[in-house]
């Protein structure tokens, strides 16, 4: 059974992948409230959004948010990967509050505190409980199925 | 006809498993997809940044899973047509995590034990709270 412990650049991948969403969300948001309203009937100048500043950099973040993310389930179970992911509501929610002065009623509190907790359980067990199921072809040469992560006992 | 066929709870609880059964196949055909070529940064190494991309778009469950996730965005669209974003938003999200832990257990073998369901239902209810 593999077992890992995360190196540092895969909690920051894991980081990445948390944050981004919520940044994508906010660059897009922002992007496409500063353009004049589209109509159904003008479906195609919505490719004209595309290449906004903030709506060009909202994409590029979902872009990296998608290859974190593949890349995260490469090494990482997907129980493992998910709390990770809903991290990002948190850094949202307290972005909101501090930053922007925005009032969180209780029950959001609530909520943040919840997903702390439950992100906590996660990451202070193992990363990866299942066996490899690498192919002798997909497999590097001379490299054991541990890969380059760090075996726990 | 359609339109009052599409009303009630229960044409809302459809729309929404719709949701969650297509958005938990696509995402763990992906983890399958990820997991049967093994560390993206090993393959990256050998075979350089183009050939991990081609690893990954050429493994059928990668194919199959962005099928379903697609298939998830436009039965989302479809249900925010129908319901508003406070009740499918947070439904979804939520509800997904508890499918997705499930599918992972029994599809892809991952062990899951007490942390890992504690961890799932406790941000379960906190992405709920917090998207209501």
């Amino acid at each position: 059974m593999a077992q890992h412990r995360l190196t540092f650049q895969q909690f920051l991948i894991l980081a990445f992948v948390s944050v981004s969403v919520p940044l994508a969300d906010s660059s897009l948001a922002r992007g496409m409230t500063h353009l004049p309203a589209i109509s159904l009937s003008h479906p195609l100048s919505l490719i004209g959004a595309v290449f906004t500043p903030w709506i060009a950099l909202g994409i590029a973040l979902l872009i990296g948010y998608f290859a974190s993310y593949l890349t995260a389930l490469s090494w990482a179970d997907l129980t493992f990967v998910m709390p990770a992911t809903a991290m990002g509501n948190v850094f949202v929610a307290l972005l909101a509050h501090f930053w922007l002065k925005e009032q969180i009623s209780p029950m959001r509190w609530l909520g943040v505190a919840l997903i702390s907790i439950g992100v906590s359980f996660v990451a202070h067990g193992p990363a990866s409980t299942t066996p490899p199921l690498l192919t002798e072809n997909a497999r590097p040469e001379g490299s054991t199925p541990e890969g380059t992560t760090e075996a726990q006992p | 006809m359609m339109t009052a066929e599409l009303h009630g709870a229960g044409a809302s609880a459809a729309m929404i498993a719709t949701i969650v059964v297509t958005s938990s196949t696509g995402e763990v055909l992906t983890a399958a997809a990820m997991k049967s070529l093994g560390d993206l940064d090993d393959i990256r190494a050998r075979a350089g940044m183009m050939g991990a991309i081609r690893a990954v778009v050429t493994c059928p469950p990668f194919v199959a899973g962005i099928f379903f996730m697609a298939l998830a965005f436009f039965s989302l669209l479809f249900g925010l047509n129908h319901m508003n974003l406070s009740l499918v938003g947070p439904a979804a999200a939520s509800l997904t995590l508890v499918t997705n832990t499930i599918a992972a257990h029994f599809f892809l073998r991952e062990k899951v034990d007490a942390r890992r369901w504690t961890a799932a239902v406790l941000v379960c209810i906190g992405v709920y709270l917090l998207a209501h």
